[in-house]
């Protein structure tokens, strides 16, 4: 049975936004830390750390889930999706992205990661959600500066698109 | 807002978790979903020197009706068995109560039996599983043994688990036949811990109740069928009986009031769903 020791680092290996990564970890290192200061991809933000702000929300295997309660060890082998993985290679923003920008549902930005992922995930099996559906998800988010008109407007928007595309 | 050091152990089985847990007792913690426990580690309110992950383990991730009982192992998030539900239509009390269960992103991950296995005092959960008469599936390395819900919350995230124990299913008896079940809760926001919140199951002869978020665990009571002011006597005598305390939230006055009053919306939603 594999045991990682406390305070020996281990070699962590799996694959981001489609691309195989690799570094070190400690067992207790938590996937945010892992991601923002050994891998260096910092989209990914660190608000509350035990799971009720929603900033650090990520997609692993596909489902959204918090990156602050996972242990970096934890992922290893499996598919993780982040706020860069959104967007194209040559830096076009997503239709949800750009509905956000349209619906000026973000100001500092600060939450904005996080919500994206969370919504990245639900649209996706959701194609049509209602408005108390899409609140429903976003209780799960904390957003101090716009308040989430505009980002209930952006995720309606971004699902009426896509049934229309 | 890290996690002191603590060895991790990926469990390739239930035995090998087991195996652990009877060398290292309680230095070692079962992780599962992590949505409580990481949080816990997260603040440094537990420091145990080792984590068995078992939340891998496909032995566990069952959710299946067996002897008039949904069972659902310890590796089966709170998604999948609200996926499940909502397929099947088979059990209105655990459909009306996941969706208060955390966050659409917790849940995620989250396990049931992690959610039992935690004890919050105000967890959904724990309080259907008291107010159904569930079971609790304990096993060690030497036995296995079933605990009644009444039995295994003990306190304020405090259970009858022993060291050397893990929960490997919980049971939620299934829906009777000309019974209604309802639920509702109060908090703040979607999502958040509740102030008080209620299960009720009314019967042809009888009305059942457990409160959660006022006493320090779900506290379930049963009644004969009872009526207009005949309720409102009972419940005003439940809600001191729970002994809520005062905290940042609400007093415990707002909680013995939300215990009458929303607890008999609950007990009359109940009774207008029976079959």
């Amino acid at each position: 049975m594999p045991r990682l020791k406390a305070g020996q680092r281990h070699e962590v290996a799996f694959t981001l936004n489609g691309v195989a990564v690799r570094g070190e970890a400690e067992p207790r290192m938590l996937l945010t830390d892992f991601l923002r200061h050994v891998i260096g991809v910092t989209g990914t933000h660190v608000g509350c750390e035990h799971g009720v702000c929603g900033a650090c929300t990520i997609r692993l295997d596909g489902v959204a889930t918090r990156g602050c309660l996972l242990f970096a060890v934890q992922v290893a082998g499996r598919d993780v999706k982040t706020v860069e993985g959104l967007g194209g290679s040559d830096g076009r923003l997503s239709p949800l992205q750009e509905a956000f920008r349209r619906n000026h549902a973000l100001q500092c930005g600060f939450c904005t990661a996080g919500i994206l992922m969370s919504l990245d995930d639900f649209l996706e099996k959701n194609p049509s959600p209602t408005e108390p559906e899409v609140r429903e998800v976003l209780s799960g988010h904390l957003c101090r500066c716009t308040g989430y008109t505009g980002i209930v407007r952006a995720a309606l928007e971004t699902a009426k698109g896509n049934a229309d595309a | 807002m890290k996690p002191a050091p603590f060895d991790y152990i990926r469990a390739g089985s239930v035995d090998e978790s087991l195996d652990a847990l009877h060398e290292l007792g309680d230095e070692a913690r079962i992780l599962a979903g992590g949505q409580s426990l990481a949080a816990m580690l997260n603040m440094r309110l537990v420091r145990p020197t080792a984590l068995i992950d078992i939340s891998g383990l496909r032995e566990l991730d069952r959710a299946e009706t067996r002897d008039d009982a949904i069972e659902v192992g310890a590796a089966c998030t709170q998604a999948a068995l609200s996926h499940r539900l909502s397929r099947e239509g088979r059990h209105p009390l655990l459909e009306a109560a996941l969706p208060h269960v955390g966050h659409y992103q917790t849940r995620s991950r989250g396990t049931v039996c992690g959610s039992i296995a935690h004890a919050d005092p105000s967890a959904e959960l724990p309080l259907c599983l008291m107010a159904l008469g569930g079971e609790v599936l304990l096993r060690s390395r030497q036995k296995r043994r079933r605990v009644p819900a009444e039995a295994f919350f003990l306190g304020v995230i405090s259970t009858a688990c022993a060291p050397d124990e893990m929960i490997e299913a919980v049971r939620f008896p299934l829906p009777k036949p000309a019974y209604g079940y309802a639920f509702d809760e109060v908090s703040r926001r979607h999502g958040d811990f509740a102030l008080a919140a209620f299960a009720a199951i009314a019967g042809p002869r009888t009305i059942r109740m457990a409160v959660g978020g006022v006493a320090d665990r779900p506290v379930s009571r049963e009644w004969p069928m009872l009526e207009g002011a005949a309720l409102d006597d009972a419940l005003n005598a439940f809600a001191w009986e729970l002994r809520g305390q005062d905290d940042q939230h609400a007093t415990a006055a707002y909680r013995r009031g939300l215990v009458r009053k929303v607890g008999r919306r609950v007990i009359e939603e109940a009774m207008r769903c029976r079959g």
